[in-house]
């Protein structure tokens, strides 16, 4: 329940945990960027070899992401089995050709255009999902405020970000024993009772919690306001890791998947890679 | 005192990013439809938004949704993760008038509260939401707009129904000014 | 001429909300490197004093003032909180509150990172600090990675950063066991001796803080100071228990032996205080006076816990082996150092968690097959903090959640409830809403919403922490008169005079393992296993080898008998 569990930190010592925290977040918003506005297959498939490669050097095992890992798998099973249902078609639509693979009644027909737009669907998740593991896993939560701070959000928001990463263990305990107390009353949140009185059981859980964490943000303000926090237009990081030349290359790889992705895109004037024409 | 107000801002946000965090993570009342859980953290975000905000309810909406998205592993989904800051935006925005603070929180003001959230959740889960899913996924229009639906439906009734209760009850338990005398 | 650093003139103070001022004419010179403790019932002001000092009086509590205030030469009323940060260090109560970085080392360099200092400057003066204050090791732990004890050098550490002249803590042993307590105390003082800073300290534990000298005593009553006196002197008269405030327990004991307390005697301090030939033979004849013990009968077990172990992952223990009895119509006390599982056991018996081994029976039956809600209404549990139980607003509704959905008609509900409510003393009150309690009142509404179930036992967390002598008595004579009508009682505790006083037997937990049940003056008066629990042991231990009885308990016990009997007849 540690902060550092909280987003699974996995301390290590790697090139990539010695990056620092900004040019970790940088380079993961200039490739999700890449990946978000890409939908060309070469592009995607270029994509996740770098993104692959990048989990490679950072010497975390497939194993301790496990969990994440499943968790996405049946979410993307479940998003693409939605997507298919709600338009067979799609597919169709965007390659603007129609190859029957599986016959099925209705509209249902299974067409290799609609199984070439899943696989592209699917593809655009994974190429972010071994970056966006390894953000989580190599980057010290302590230095996610400074992070932010230095690629030019302000370092007030910067701090929401670190008390909201500092208090979530607390929280979440505090809710556990407020719900435990509550339950010992009576009172349950699950599927015997109807669910208005469902509804009106977790007011009688969250009403603590609210008011105790209201409490809460009055006693952090003064505390944080008593040692100055706020005083000056910037402020300095503890935490701050220095520039190496490592940080600059991925900054710059960074931008160079990101323009290589935008012009190899839209080169055609379309988004999508077109085998089928 | 305005220096305290911005401070306590970052940390109401802060705090209420964290909570947003722990009831869309942990705390799911089970809908009674197989598989479908309906999580409390719209409530929060409505309460939080009329008392400290638009500002501190966009950036709780935002941090909020990064973290759990972050959490379970992925990239964010960012279509959804705006949704939510417009909640947060929307509901500060038209929410900033009650008096909630003031320990006023009647009819009148559970009315506007309630269209308020419905109208944010609606806006965010049936425009926003759906808009950009096509935008950045290309997903198919049928599905966000049933999805989106089905969001501002189950997210406008937790608001609505959770949030004005916990308002009703929070407001309850301020002091107005010179009110408090012993015997 | 030294100029006093805090000086006080003419000052009162009104609260936005409040009707009437909640400070009155103050008047007070504190002078540069005096140590000062500020003591007074709750709700005397005492906070509201130290916020003026350190200005989140009027900046983030606004209100009226007049007269003046200055500190460290800085007018305070107009300075502002960041001005005065500069002068006034400030540690509050709550470690959690203040702590506020992700690991040790940020949370020490927070005013730094404030004040833009440079990174290398940064790490050097955490790294002094923090040895200083003996957490050096530690600068990469999480806040929850620490003791209670860890988080208040951390916190001390964290003001220290900058070169204050005044350190002002705001009831720093709240919540501590015994012996951190005392160490916390130890530390403040070497801290003191070291810079020269000044010290105020705002505490209930009377006591604790003398166990290393202090300048000077500071009393409050309803917002005003009504003695500014030497430690030797204050407590010679009897301003203290006038005021609702619990004296050294050597002292409380040389009263009842008829001893006259002088300032001569240096009464500060239990290790200082010279006791001459007369009150030698006072406490003796004292002694001897003692009616004969009663015996306590026989009665059977109610809830017998055997072997009991339990983890909250698998790789980390937090409870071995645990065995024990609780009989009926007992009144039992848990205590040991923090974190040693007292907490996390009550939850096994409650059922919020399930032990890994062992079992529980209760009046003979096996406990293992039931849910959180049947447990409950045999055992109530009440929690540290009343405000984590409270779900309604209304008394009457928050008494009543527990009983709804039970198949009773309205008017039966009713009935339970109302009786219930007398029972608490709270009957008057029964259509307040509860933010319109004090923190004692709320602690009882959540026992009486426990009470209504019926429970044949209920086990209370820290049932007085934070509380004043006054609601401190309040509160432990309800559960003694609870306890008469046949319900079982056990509380986990910090607080060694509360386990003297009320409860004849106490369990003593450390690192996971019961280690003792025996009697509490017995526990006491054993200084290993003081030492292991990381308990205190009494001042009236120290007295009764001062004047040559034996064994230690006795005197122990002659005290409690005569505790008891004053207070019985309203003494
Ligand atoms: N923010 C506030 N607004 C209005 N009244 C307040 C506020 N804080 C304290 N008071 C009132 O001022 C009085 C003194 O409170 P204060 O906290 O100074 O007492 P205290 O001596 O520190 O008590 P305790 O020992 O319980 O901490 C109380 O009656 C309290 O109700
Ligand atoms: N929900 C939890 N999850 C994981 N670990 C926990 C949890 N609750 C408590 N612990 C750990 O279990 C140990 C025992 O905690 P417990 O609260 O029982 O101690 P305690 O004896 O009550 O201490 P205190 O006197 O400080 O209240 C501690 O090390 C604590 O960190
Ligand atoms: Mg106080
Ligand atoms: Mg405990």
């Amino acid at each position: 329940m540690a902060a550092k569990t909280v987003l699974n930190y996995l301390p290590r010592k790697s090139v990539v945990h010695a990056l620092t925290g900004t040019t970790k977040l940088a380079f993961f918003l200039l490739f999700t960027f890449a990946g978000m506005l890409t939908y060309d297959t070469r592009v995607l498939l270029g994509l996740l070899v770098v993104s692959l490669l990048a989990f490679r050097v950072s010497r975390i095992k497939v194993s301790e992401v496990r969990f994440m890992l499943v968790f996405m798998l049946i979410f993307l099973l479940l998003n693409n089995f939605f997507v298919f249902v709600f338009n067979p078609n799609q597919g169709t639509e965007i390659y603007g050709t129609r190859h029957v693979l599986l016959p099925l009644p209705g509209r249902f027909a299974v067409t290799a255009e609609e199984l070439f737009y899943l696989f592209n669907i699917t593809l655009k998740y994974f190429v972010a999902l071994p970056v966006a593991m390894l953000f989580i896993s190599a980057t010290d939560p302590s230095e996610f405020a400074a992070s932010l701070n230095s690629i030019g959000v302000s370092y007030r928001v910067g701090y929401s970000v670190a008390i909201a990463l500092r208090y979530i263990p607390d929280i979440q305990r505090d809710y556990h024993n407020i719900s435990q107390a509550q339950q010992a009353r009576g009172v349950e949140l699950g599927r015997k009772e109807p669910l208005m009185k469902r509804l009106r059981n977790a007011v009688n859980i969250l009403l603590p919690l609210i008011l105790s964490s209201l409490a809460r943000i009055d006693v952090i303000s003064n505390a944080m306001e008593l040692r100055g926090f706020g005083k000056k237009k910037k402020r300095t990081w503890y935490t701050k890791k220095p520039f190496g030349r490592n940080d600059y290359l991925a900054l710059l790889l960074g931008v160079l998947l990101l323009a290589a992705s935008i012009a190899i895109t839209f080169a055609d004037g379309n988004r999508f890679y077109n085998p089928f024409m | 005192m305005k220096k305290n107000n911005s401070i306590k801002t970052v940390v109401a946000v802060g705090i209420g990013a964290a909570l947003f965090f722990v009831l869309g993570r942990f705390v799911q009342i089970p809908s009674g439809v197989p598989n479908t859980n309906i999580t409390t953290q719209y409530a929060i975000l409505g309460m939080l938004a009329t008392m400290y905000g638009p500002v501190a309810g966009a950036l709780i909406g935002f941090i909020g949704h990064t973290l759990i998205d972050l959490s379970w592993g992925g990239a964010p989904w960012w279509s959804w993760v705006i949704a939510s800051t417009v909640v947060g935006a929307v509901v500060g925005f038209m929410g900033k008038k009650l008096p909630i603070h003031e320990g006023v929180f009647g009819k009148k003001e559970i009315v506007t509260f309630a269209i308020i959230n419905v109208i944010a959740n609606a806006a965010a889960w049936l425009v926003v939401a759906p808009v950009l899913d096509i935008a950045i996924y290309a997903e198919p229009a049928a599905k966000v707009f049933a999805q989106g639906a089905m969001a501002a439906f189950v997210n406008s009734v937790t608001a609505v129904v959770i949030g004005a209760l916990l308002c009703i009850a929070y407001s309850k338990t301020i002091a107005g000014k010179g009110s408090l005398d012993a015997e | 001429m030294i100029e006093p650093v805090i000086s006080f003139r003419h000052f009162s103070f009104q609260y936005r909300a409040q009707k009437r001022p909640t400070l009155h004419e103050i008047n007070l010179d504190i002078m540069p490197g005096e140590r000062v403790l500020i003591a007074g019932p709750s709700g005397s002001g005492k906070s509201t004093l130290g916020s003026c000092i350190n200005g989140l009086i009027p900046f983030s509590f606004p209100g009226e003032i007049q007269g003046s205030l200055t500190v460290d030469g800085v007018d305070a009323p107009t300075a502002g909180i960041f001005a005065l940060s500069a002068h006034v260090g400030t540690v509050l109560q709550d470690p959690d509150g203040q702590f506020i970085g992700l690991t040790v080392g940020e949370d020490i360099a927070f005013a730094l990172e404030n004040e833009c200092v440079a990174q290398d400057e940064m790490k050097e003066t955490v790294g002094r600090v923090a040895s200083l204050v003996g957490i050096g090791s530690h600068l990469e732990l999480a806040p929850h990675e620490l003791s209670g004890g860890q988080k208040q050098r951390v916190s001390l550490a964290g003001v220290m950063v900058d070169q204050v002249k005044v350190l002002l803590f705001d009831e720093p042993l709240a919540n501590l066991d015994p012996a951190t307590g005392k160490q916390a105390i130890e530390l403040i003082d070497e801290i003191q001796r070291r810079t020269d800073t000044t010290v105020v300290i705002i505490e209930h534990r009377l006591e604790d803080v003398l166990w290393r000298s202090v300048d000077r005593i500071v009393l409050m009553n309803e917002g005003r100071i009504v003695a500014d006196m030497r430690p030797d002197e204050l407590l010679s008269t009897d301003l203290l228990r006038r005021h609702g405030i619990r004296e050294p327990l050597y002292l409380s004991a040389l009263r009842y032996a008829g001893a006259d307390i002088r300032p001569q005697m240096r009464p500060a301090q239990a290790d200082t205080l010279v006791i001459g030939e007369d009150e030698k033979q006072m406490i003796g004849a004292w002694m001897r006076a003692a009616g004969p013990g009663r015996e306590a009968e026989e009665r059977p077990v109610l809830l017998e816990v055997s072997h009991i172990g339990f983890g909250y992952t698998p790789e980390r223990k937090i409870l071995n082996d645990v065995s024990f009895a609780i009989r009926e119509g007992e009144m039992v006390s848990i205590v040991g150092q923090n974190g040693a599982g007292k907490s996390t056991l009550s939850k096994l018996i409650c059922g919020f968690e399930t032990p890994d081994e062992g079992s529980m029976r209760f009046a003979g039956e096996d406990m293992a097959d039931w849910s959180i809600r049947e447990r409950a209404a045999h055992i109530g549990y009440v929690m540290q903090n009343p405000n984590q139980m409270i779900s309604k607003t209304m008394i009457f509704d928050e008494v009543t959640l527990g009983i709804r959905g039970r198949g009773y008609s309205e008017a039966e509900i009713r009935e339970r409830v109302e009786e219930t409510l007398k029972i608490c003393g709270l009957y008057p009150f029964r259509n307040w809403p509860i933010s319109a309690l004090s923190f004692g009142q709320k602690k009882r509404v959540t026992i009486a919403s426990v009470l209504v179930m019926g429970p044949k036992m209920i086990i209370l967390d820290e049932p007085t922490a934070g509380q004043d002598y006054r609601h401190y008595t309040e509160i432990m004579e309800f559960l003694r008169g609870l306890n008469e009508q046949g319900v079982t009682v056990v509380m986990i505790t910090h607080d060694m005079h509360l386990m003297l006083e009320y409860t004849p037997r106490a369990l003593v937990f450390s690192g996971g393992a019961m280690i003792a049940d025996k009697s509490a003056a017995e526990v006491l008066c054993d200084p290993e296993l003081v030492c292991r629990a990381a308990l205190k042991e009494t001042s009236l231990f120290h007295l009764a080898s001062r004047c040559g009885i034996e064994p230690p308990e006795a005197l122990v016990q002659r005290f409690i008998d005569t505790d008891r009997e004053v207070r019985a007849h309203g003494g």
